[in-house]
């Protein structure tokens, strides 16, 4: 499984996101610059963590229009497996690869702890090997992390079953709709979600509940 | 030219820091501060003379990058 992890000015996450790809797959990612036009040929693209571009104007704003976008976008688009992670989710739903939009938290702080996941959809690329209810410890560190979208944006997301991850037993830590954590496109290979799942893979986190949702990147 | 864009969270999307300048204005002892809503404001120097040609451009601008239309509306004024 070849993957690449792309950066930009102020993405901080990168490397926990590698060292998981590579500690789980077995293949070290490509690490790809913002300014590179295109994308090697790689299985799955990942947008780490961080804060692109300090989140002026909006968070993500700036990095979505940036070139190596492009590229995802029109590969995206014929099947390229995208996964967004925090910031990385920020910038491709503001790229127009996931509807909605990430606003700030509900109660204005960042919010820094630990929130329960529930597996709401395990038929993706990145929940294959859970099964579905599953419920998995998983770190959240953000400022905007509350997903809105429109009545009937949500309508079709809970109705197509593509919301994949929700916050459970009262963990939701930003606001977002329906406890919203992670959704995914209309065909299922574009991925985005708050929490930081790359944090929760080894003993030396605390948990590895997380792995799991790396070892379905071997399946899918 | 000049383009000034003012830009506002759309009703209906909570606005927590409305909620807060509304909280710390209440504070302060203003009373009867009813909601809040708080926004951004951007102003472009534009090379174009032609006033609709500016405000063509801006608002493609708004729609590109300067507005999130999922959550934001946008309000355009050339001078």
């Amino acid at each position: 499984m070849k993957s690449a992890v792309v950066i930009f000015p102020g993405i901080n996450r990168e490397h926990d996101m590698m060292m998981a790809l590579e500690a789980v797959t077995g293949t070290k990612p490509v690490a790809v610059w913002h300014t590179q036009a295109s994308l090697p040929n790689v299985d799955l693209v990942v947008v780490p963590g961080g804060f692109s571009y300090g989140d002026y104007l909006r968070c993500g704003a700036i990095a979505a229009r940036s070139p190596i976008m492009r590229d995802i976008v029109a590969k995206a688009q014929k099947g390229l497996k995208v996964l967004g992670v925090c910031n990385g989710f920020q910038i491709i739903t503001e790229a127009g690869l996931l509807p909605g939009a990430l606003v700030r938290n509900a109660g204005l702080r960042f919010v820094c702890k630990q929130v329960k996941l529930t597996v709401e959809n395990n038929q993706t690329f990145f929940t294959n090997k859970l099964a579905k209810g599953s419920i998995l410890r998983c770190p959240v560190a953000h400022g905007e992390g509350n997903y809105i979208c429109d009545a009937e944006t949500l309508k079709r997301l809970e109705g197509e079953n593509r919301v994949v991850f929700r916050y459970s037993q009262g963990t939701n830590p930003n606001g977002a709709l329906n406890d919203i954590a992670g959704v995914m496109n209309e065909t299922g290979s574009v991925i985005g979600m708050m929490p930081h799942p790359e944090n929760m893979i080894e003993p030396l986190h605390g948990a590895t509940d997380c792995r799991p949702l790396f070892e379905s990147l071997l399946a899918a | 030219m000049k383009a000034k864009i003012k830009i506002t969270l759309k009703r209906g999307v909570l606005d927590p820091q409305g909620k807060a300048i509304q909280g710390a204005l209440g504070t302060l002892g203003f009373a009867g501060v009813e909601d809040v809503r708080q926004g951004k404001y951007i102003e472009l120097d534009l090379a174009h003379t032609d006033a609709a040609k500016a405000k063509a451009e801006a608002e493609a601008m708004c729609q590109k990058l300067l507005a999130n239309t999922v959550i934001e509306n946008y309000e355009i004024e050339i001078a």
